[in-house]
């Protein structure tokens, strides 16, 4: 199972992608209280399984975001269009 | 400032080559209606708009369109990737190969490579959010009718994500517009 089909990539997609909906429509409606706690605690669960996941596989995002085992394992491939 | 992460948006895992697709598809990526040409209309009109949340919307719809834009890379590239010359000449690809061999730039399905001309960025923002609505419903009617164009499910899924996305995109810019319209009449009157 490769990083990119893994079940843990799998849920970060899922989460990621109700995110980024609520976020759009927060935008648009940043009175929304039901909107705002979905996005709170998807936030949550969203940090939890990138820790997980970069445990496992090194960072998911670049500048500081995420800490690095040594070597510096940013570089490692595959990238994400190379599955 | 820009973080970027290390995943697709959406998967794409595509096992078959098909070039005559990738040159259909490459239109998303630099042609006159594709993610390119969104993500910097909506980047660079976040700048004069009027409100806190329309700033806050064009920014997050231009960050969504870059994931988008790798999400077309990535099937274009996937598609390419095992090709032979052979191949690449029979699909009419041959003019991009002596440009670009198997790298992605930014053209459409004929070769036509990206301008700025695309796209616009008026300073008004009623003009701006009527681009963008309509920019959403030609990216949305080209997503149909790329997937007219494939039977291939692996190419077809990623395709229909992107085009819900469309959908999604057009709702949220209409709510802006209407709230943009609101805020700038009550400045009108007080
Ligand atoms: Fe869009």
């Amino acid at each position: 199972m490769d990083r990119y089909n893994c079940p843990l990539m799998r849920q970060l997609q899922e989460v990621s992608f109700a995110l980024v909906e609520l976020n759009l429509y927060l935008d648009n409606y940043p009175n929304n209280q039901q909107a705002l706690a979905d996005f709170n605690s998807l936030s949550q669960k969203y940090q939890e399984l990138k820790a997980m996941y970069e445990a496992q596989y090194g960072p998911l995002t670049n500048f500081g975001y995420a800490p690095s085992q040594y070597p510096w394992q940013w570089v490692n491939e595959p990238w994400p269009w190379e599955v | 400032m820009w973080i970027y992460e290390k995943k697709l948006q959406y998967p794409v895992n595509i096992r078959n080559g098909d070039l005559r697709m990738a040159k259909y598809l490459i239109t998303q990526y630099g042609g006159p209606d594709g993610e390119l040409a969104a993500a910097l209309r909506y980047q660079t009109q976040r700048y004069t708009m009027p409100t806190g949340k329309s700033k806050a919307l064009l920014t997050d719809i231009a960050t969504e369109e870059m994931a988008h834009l790798e999400v077309i890379a990535t099937m274009v590239y996937q598609l390419m990737r095992n090709a032979s010359i052979e191949e690449i000449k029979a699909a009419g690809l041959g003019g991009y190969y002596a440009d670009h061999d198997k790298a992605l730039f930014y053209v459409n399905g004929d070769g036509v490579p990206w301008t700025a001309a695309y796209i616009q960025a008026k300073g008004d923002p009623i003009a701006d959010l009527h681009e963008d609505m309509a920019a959403e419903q030609k990216a949305r009617a080209t997503y149909e009718w790329l997937i007219n164009l494939t039977d291939d499910p692996c190419v077809k899924d990623p395709l229909r994500f992107l085009r819900e996305r469309e959908v999604v995109h057009f709702q949220r810019f209409g709510e802006a517009l209407m709230d943009v319209q609101e805020c700038l009449d009550r400045k009108k009157f007080y």
